[in-house]
C-alpha cells in the first residue's frame, strides 16, 4: 500500500508515483512525460512530497515502494511548481490568440490550472528560429519549453536522429545537427516531433490557422497507405480535412506515423475528386446519374454473360478498401456475374506468400505481431525497405537493434537503411535467393544448428530437403549469388544460435518466378531452426496496402470463397449457396494478370475495376493497355480519373478511406474499425452501397443498411472471423483467427501445433530468373517503393508535401556505371527493355550495386511497369516485377 | 594542424575507432584526438563519426556543442583571446571584445573570412594586474585600449608580425 494525500492505494510495482497517482485519479501535471516516449524528467513540474525525501522528487521517474508516503499538494510543492512553470513560460512566446493549439495545448492547461497568466521574470523570447523550410513542419523556436519530447521522438522513438539538442545552459535549444533547415537535414518528415510536441514550437505547416483545435470534429481512422494499420484522429472542419493529430496514443502505432500517413491525407480534398458517374459517349466522358450509370452496366454486363457466359466477365478488387467491400465485391462477381474471376492487387505483391505459407504451416499471413519486434533477438530482414515501405516497422525494427539487444542481419541487393544498422549485411544477386537460403540451412545443418526436436515433433518432409540443401555448400552458393561464403556462414550461425530469430520479408522474396519458391524456402528455413509459433519469432511477410490482408481474407481470390475455403469443395461450397441463395461456380478462376491476358485474346470482354489502377500497377503497361482497349465494356468505381479510369466506359465516383464506416485488417492480422470522418464530395457514394445498387440493378438483392450488417454476415461464413463483430472490435481491433463471441483473437500462429497439424518442408532447388542481362541489355532493372510515394500514385501525387518533396521519377545508378555512360546526377537517361522505353532522371548512389538500377514503379510518365516482365510464377501467378533485363543510356 | 580532405578525414577517423576499438562511450575522447589533429571538428569529421560509430550526427553535434573545448570553425592563422574575468570585465574588457568583434567582423568562436584571425572568450587568464588583457598567440598584451588595439591588429595585418 502507498498513501496519495492521506488516503491508501495499491499499487503495481515496477510503476513510478506518476502512474500510481494517475490510476487513482490524481492529477499531478506534467510537460516532459509522454506514455510513448521515454521519460526525459526534464520539466521538474510534477515534484511532489515525499515523506522522508530530502528534497522533492520528480514523480514520473520516482518508483513506487511499499509504505511510501506521497503528499501532491502540499504549499511547498504547490510554491515550486509555480516558480518551475513561471520560468518554463518565459520561454514561451505567448501566443494563444493565434495558435493552433488553444485548447489542447499542455502547458496552457498547466498555467489554466495554476492561474498563471504570465511569467514575472518577463519574457525570454529572443527572436529565435523560425524554420519553414520544411514542406510539411515548422519550427518555432520562441516557443519551445525544452521539454525534450520531440528529440525523444526523433531520436529514440523513431529512431531518425534529425534533431537533438546543442549547446549548453541558456544558449541550448533543439537543432539540426548543424544548425541547417530541416529541409536540409536527414529529417524524413515523419511528424513524430510535431505529435510529440506539448506546444506548438514544432507544427503542422499545411493546416495553420486553418482551425483551432477545439473547433475540429476528431474522427479516429485507419491509414490508408501501408499495411502497418496506423490508426490517428482525422481532424476537419465543415467537412474539409484539416490535419492529423494524436492526442490519444493508438494500440498499434502509439504516436508513430510516417510522412504519408501524417502529412499526406490532403488529396481528400483535392479538386480532381471525382463527384459524379462519367459515360463515355465517341471518346469523352459526359457526366450521368447514377440510375443511368447502373442501367447501362447492368445491361451490358448481363449481355455479355448471356452471349459468352460467366467466364467473360471478371472484377478486380481493391486492397485499398475495406473487408465489408472486398467481401461485397466477390459477391457480385460470383454471384452476380457467375464467374470466379475476381482477384485484387495482392496478386502482384503476396501472392506467392498465401500460396507458399499456406502450404507450408496452414495459413499465409504474417505469423507474429508488430509489438514483437522488440522481443526478437535476431531479425532478418530480406526483400523489403523496411524503413521506406513500412516505416512505423523499420522505426521499431531500428529501435530494437539500436536500443535493444537485437541483432540485424539484412540480406538485400540494394545498400537500404536498414544496411546502416545491421549486424551483417548480404549482397545477394537479384533473384538468387533460394540459393543462399538453401545455402544458410546448408550451414545450419552441416554445424548441427538445427532444431532437430521441433523437427521431429511438429513438421514433415525434412529428410529430403536435407538431402537436397547438401548441395549448396557456401561455395557453391557464393558461385550463384556473389555472396562470400564467410558471410553467409556468419550469417546462419547468428540466426541459427539466437532463441527467437524472426523473418520479415516483402517484395523482394514474392516478386519472382520464383515468389513460392522462394517464400517456401523461407518457411524452410523458419522451421528448421524451430522458430515458428514461438513469439518474437515466426516468418512475417509484411504486407504492401493497407488491407491488401484483409482483401485476401475475404477472399477477392479466384480459388478461394471467404475465410480461405476451398471453393472446389462442394461442402464448403454449399454453405455459401445457401447463404446467398445462388449456385457458386465450381471452376477456379483467374488472377490479375490472367485476366488482362484473356481479355487480349478477347475471352475476357467485360471487366468491373474496383478501385484499383493496372495501367500502371501491372507488368508491361502496354500490353495492359492494349488488353483494356479490347474490352467491350470497362467499369472502373474510383475516386480520381487514374490512368484506366480514363480507359473506362463508365466511371463510378467513389469515397476514399475517410468518408465512410468499415473494417481494415492490417498485415498483422489486426482487424481494426476505420470511422465516417467527412461527407463524399458532389453525388459520390460509400463503396459498399455502390456495389450494392450495381447488384441490384443486375436483378441480384444484395441489401445492407450499414457495414455492420456485412460483417455480421462475414462473422456467419468465415470461420477466421467468427467472434467479430463492430462492438466487439473496439480500440484496439481483433487478430484473427478469432473463431467465436469469446475467443481473445490470436497474437501469433502456430502455437504448440501448426495451422495444418504439421509443418511442411518442400524440396526447393535453385532456378535462375526469368530475364538475365545480356549484352543487348546489360542491366538487372528492380522495381519498387520509396518513402514519400505510394502504389500507383494517385493519392501521393495529389498530395502537396508528398509531390513536392518527390516530385517526380528516376532511376538509381551506381557511380561507376554512371561514369562510364557519362551520365551526372539528374541527367536524363532512356531505359529500355525488351517490352518498352522510358526516359527519367538519373540518381547516382551507391545504393544500388555495379550492373543494377532501380526504378520506384509510382510515376505514370515515367512507369517503370512499361520496362517490366509479365512473365508469372507458376504456382501464384505472380509476374517477376523485381528482375528484368534493361539498357540504360544518356538522352539527349 | 593538418589540412584534411574528407577522404583523409574519414580514412584517419576509421583507423582511430578501429585500432583503438573505440565504440559510442568514446565519443568525447574520439572528437579530443581528432580536434588535435586537425585543429577543429569540421562537417566532414562529424559526419565520419558518425557513420563509423553508427550513431546520428546530431548526437555527436550534441556533446561536441555542450563542451567549451570543442571548436567548430577552421582557426585563423593567429588566434585572439579576450579576457573576460573579474578584473578585465571592470576595467572595461567587454568593450575590446565589442571593438575585436566590429573590427574582424567575426564572433565568438569564429574566423575571419581572410583566414588570418580568429576570436575566442576566456575566463581570468591569471595577470589580473595587466587587465584588460587579451592573448595574441601566445603574447599577452596588457591594460589594452582601443589605440593600442588598433594599432596591434594593424601591425600584424601588415605583415610587421608573423
Amino acid at each position: 500500500m502507498i498513501s496519495i494525500n492521506g488516503k491508501e492505494f495499491q499499487y503495481e510495482p515496477g510503476r513510478t508515483i506518476l502512474d500510481a497517482a494517475r490510476d487513482a485519479g490524481i492529477y499531478i501535471p506534467t510537460l516532459c512525460y509522454h506514455s510513448c516516449l521515454p521519460t526525459q524528467s526534464a520539466c521538474r513540474l510534477c515534484l511532489v512530497e515525499v515523506e522522508g525525501a530530502r528534497t522533492l522528487c520528480a514523480s514520473c521517474s520516482y518508483p513506487v515502494r511499499n509504505g511510501l508516503k506521497i503528499q501532491t499538494d502540499t504549499f511547498r510543492v504547490l510554491r515550486a511548481r509555480r516558480m518551475i512553470l513561471e520560468l518554463i513560460l518565459q520561454s514561451h512566446k505567448l501566443n494563444c490568440v493565434l495558435c493552433d493549439k488553444n485548447g489542447t495545448c499542455e502547458l496552457q492547461r498547466i498555467a489554466y490550472d495554476m492561474g498563471i497568466e504570465d511569467s514575472r521574470f518577463g519574457s525570454r523570447s529572443r527572436g529565435d528560429i523560425y524554420d519553414d523550410s520544411s514542406f510539411s513542419i515548422v519550427r518555432e523556436l520562441d516557443q519551445c519549453v525544452l521539454c525534450g519530447r520531440c528529440v525523444a521522438a526523433c531520436s529514440e522513438m523513431m529512431v531518425n536522429g534529425a534533431i537533438g539538442f546543442t549547446g549548453r545552459g541558456s544558449d541550448s535549444r533543439v537543432s539540426t545537427a548543424f544548425f541547417e533547415p530541416l529541409k536540409d537535414s536527414s529529417c524524413v518528415q515523419c511528424g513524430a516531433c510535431v505529435a510529440a510536441c506539448p506546444v506548438t514550437a514544432i507544427r503542422d505547416k499545411r493546416s495553420e490557422r486553418m482551425g483551432r483545435s477545439f473547433e475540429m470534429k476528431k474522427t479516429s481512422v485507419v491509414c490508408p497507405y501501408c499495411g502497418v494499420g496506423c490508426t490517428f484522429e482525422l481532424n476537419s472542419r465543415d467537412n474539409k480535412f484539416i490535419r492529423v493529430t494524436m492526442d490519444e496514443p493508438s494500440y498499434v502505432n502509439g504516436i508513430m506515423t510516417c510522412v504519408k500517413g501524417k502529412f499526406g491525407l490532403d488529396f481528400i480534398n483535392h479538386p480532381d475528386r471525382l463527384t459524379k458517374p462519367l459515360i463515355k459517349e465517341n471518346g469523352t466522358f459526359r457526366e450521368a446519374s447514377w440510375d443511368e450509370a447502373y442501367g447501362l452496366i447492368a445491361e451490358k454486363f448481363l449481355t455479355i454473360k448471356k452471349e459468352y457466359g460467366s467466364d467473360a466477365l471478371a472484377g478486380f478488387s481493391s486492397s485499398k478498401c475495406s473487408n465489408e467491400e472486398n467481401f461485397l465485391m466477390q459477391k457480385l462477381v460470383r454471384c452476380v456475374f457467375g464467374t470466379n474471376n475476381v482477384d485484387n492487387c495482392a496478386r502482384l505483391c503476396h501472392a506467392s506468400t498465401v500460396a507458399g505459407l499456406k502450404r507450408a504451416f496452414g495459413s499465409g499471413a504474417m505469423t507474429n505481431s508488430i509489438d514483437e519486434v522488440e522481443k526478437s533477438d535476431v531479425i532478418l530482414v530480406t526483400g523489403s525497405n523496411t524503413t521506406e515501405t513500412h516505416p512505423v516497422i523499420g522505426s521499431l525494427i531500428k529501435r530494437a537493434v539500436r536500443y535493444g539487444k537485437t541483432k540485424l542481419i539484412v540480406v538485400d541487393p540494394r545498400k537500404i537503411e536498414l544496411v546502416d544498422y545491421s549486424d551483417i549485411w548480404l549482397r545477394q544477386r537479384n533473384g538468387t535467393d533460394v540459393a543462399w537460403l538453401n545455402g544458410m540451412m546448408n550451414v545450419i545443418l552441416s554445424e548441427g544448428l538445427a532444431d532437430m526436436d521441433y523437427i521431429k515433433e511438429r513438421c514433415t518432409g525434412f529428410e529430403e530437403v536435407a538431402e537436397i540443401i547438401k548441395r549448396y555448400t557456401p561455395e557453391y552458393v557464393e558461385k550463384i549469388s556473389g555472396i562470400p561464403a564467410d558471410d553467409l556462414i556468419e550469417a546462419a550461425r547468428l540466426y541459427a544460435k539466437a532463441g527467437r530469430s524472426a523473418i520479415y520479408y516483402s517484395m523482394g522474396i514474392t516478386q519472382h518466378t520464383t515468389g513460392t519458391d522462394n517464400v517456401l524456402s523461407i518457411a524452410n528455413l523458419a522451421m528448421l531452426t524451430g522458430n515458428v509459433g514461438i513469439e518474437g519469432g515466426g516468418v512475417n511477410p509484411l504486407r504492401g496496402q493497407n488491407n491488401v490482408q484483409g482483401a485476401c481474407d475475404m477472399c477477392a481470390l479466384p480459388n478461394v470463397l471467404p475465410g480461405y475455403q476451398d471453393l472446389t469443395n462442394p461442402e464448403l461450397r454449399g454453405k455459401f449457396e445457401r447463404a446467398w441463395g445462388v449456385t457458386l461456380p465450381d471452376k477456379v478462376g483467374m488472377g490479375v494478370v490472367e485476366i488482362l491476358n484473356a481479355a487480349a485474346r478477347g475471352d475476357v470482354r467485360g471487366l468491373y475495376v474496383f478501385a484499383e489502377n493496372p495501367m500502371i500497377s501491372d507488368p508491361d503497361t502496354n500490353h495492359v493497355r492494349e488488353a483494356l482497349g479490347k474490352l467491350e465494356y470497362l467499369v472502373v468505381q474510383d475516386i480520381f480519373l487514374t490512368e484506366t479510369a480514363q480507359l473506362a466506359d463508365v466511371v463510378l465516383p467513389s469515397t476514399c478511406f475517410a468518408e465512410k464506416d468499415g473494417t481494415i485488417t492490417n498485415t498483422e492480422r489486426r482487424v481494426q474499425r476505420t470511422n465516417k470522418a467527412l461527407d463524399p464530395p458532389g453525388e459520390a457514394r460509400a463503396d459498399w452501397k455502390i456495389l450494392c445498387e450495381v447488384a441490384g440493378a443486375c436483378g441480384y438483392d444484395m441489401d445492407y443498411g450499414h457495414p455492420s450488417e456485412i460483417m455480421d454476415e462475414i462473422a456467419t461464413l468465415a470461420p477466421i472471423y467468427g467472434g467479430m463483430s463492430y462492438d466487439r472490435l473496439g480500440e484496439q481491433g481483433l487478430q484473427w483467427p478469432c473463431t467465436d463471441k469469446d475467443h481473445p483473437g490470436t497474437k501469433f500462429l502456430h502455437k504448440g501445433k501448426f495451422s495444418h497439424g504439421k509443418g511442411i518442408f518442400h524440396n526447393i532447388e535453385y532456378k535462375p530468373p526469368a530475364e538475365v542481362p545480356d549484352e543487348k541489355y546489360p542491366f538487372v532493372l528492380s522495381t519498387g517503393r520509396m518513402l514519400y510515394h505510394f502504389h500507383t500514385g494517385s493519392m501521393t501525387r495529389r498530395s502537396f508535401t508528398l509531390d513536392a518533396t518527390v516530385p517526380e521519377g528516376y532511376v538509381e545508378l551506381n557511380p561507376l556505371d554512371a561514369d562510364r555512360l557519362g551520365v551526372k546526377e539528374g541527367d536524363y537517361v532512356n531505359v529500355r527493355s525488351r517490352r518498352g522505353e522510358i526516359r527519367t532522371k538519373a540518381q547516382v548512389t551507391d545504393k544500388v550495386d555495379v550492373g543494377s538500377v532501380f526504378i520506384p514503379f509510382h510515376f505514370a510518365e515515367a512507369a517503370a511497369n512499361v520496362l517490366t516482365n509479365p512473365v508469372l510464377d507458376p504456382i501464384a501467378k505472380i509476374p517477376e516485377l523485381k528482375v528484368c533485363a534493361v539498357a540504360v543510356e544518356k538522352a539527349e | 594542424m593538418v589540412n584534411g580532405s574528407a577522404d583523409e578525414v574519414d580514412t584517419f577517423i576509421r583507423t582511430l575507432i578501429s585500432y583503438r576499438s573505440m565504440d559510442r562511450t568514446k565519443t568525447i575522447e574520439i572528437l579530443q584526438l581528432v580536434q588535435h589533429k586537425y585543429g577543429y571538428i569540421s562537417r566532414d569529421i562529424v559526419s565520419s563519426i558518425s557513420r563509423h560509430l553508427r550513431k546520428p550526427e546530431i548526437e555527436i553535434m550534441g556533446i561536441a556543442t555542450f563542451y567549451e573545448q570543442f571548436r567548430f570553425n577552421k582557426p585563423g592563422d593567429h588566434t585572439i583571446k579576450v579576457c573576460e574575468g573579474t578584473a578585465c570585465h571592470v576595467k572595461g574588457g567587454a568593450a575590446i571584445g565589442q571593438v575585436l568583434e566590429r573590427e574582424l567582423d567575426v564572433g565568438h568562436g569564429e574566423t575571419t573570412k581572410d583566414g588570418m584571425f580568429s576570436l575566442e572568450r576566456v575566463a581570468c587568464l591569471g595577470c589580473c594586474a595587466l587587465a584588460p588583457v587579451l592573448v595574441m598567440d601566445e603574447n599577452i598584451h596588457g591594460q589594452m585600449d582601443t589605440s593600442r588595439l588598433t594599432k596591434l591588429l594593424g601591425k600584424y595585418k601588415k605583415g610587421e608580425v608573423s
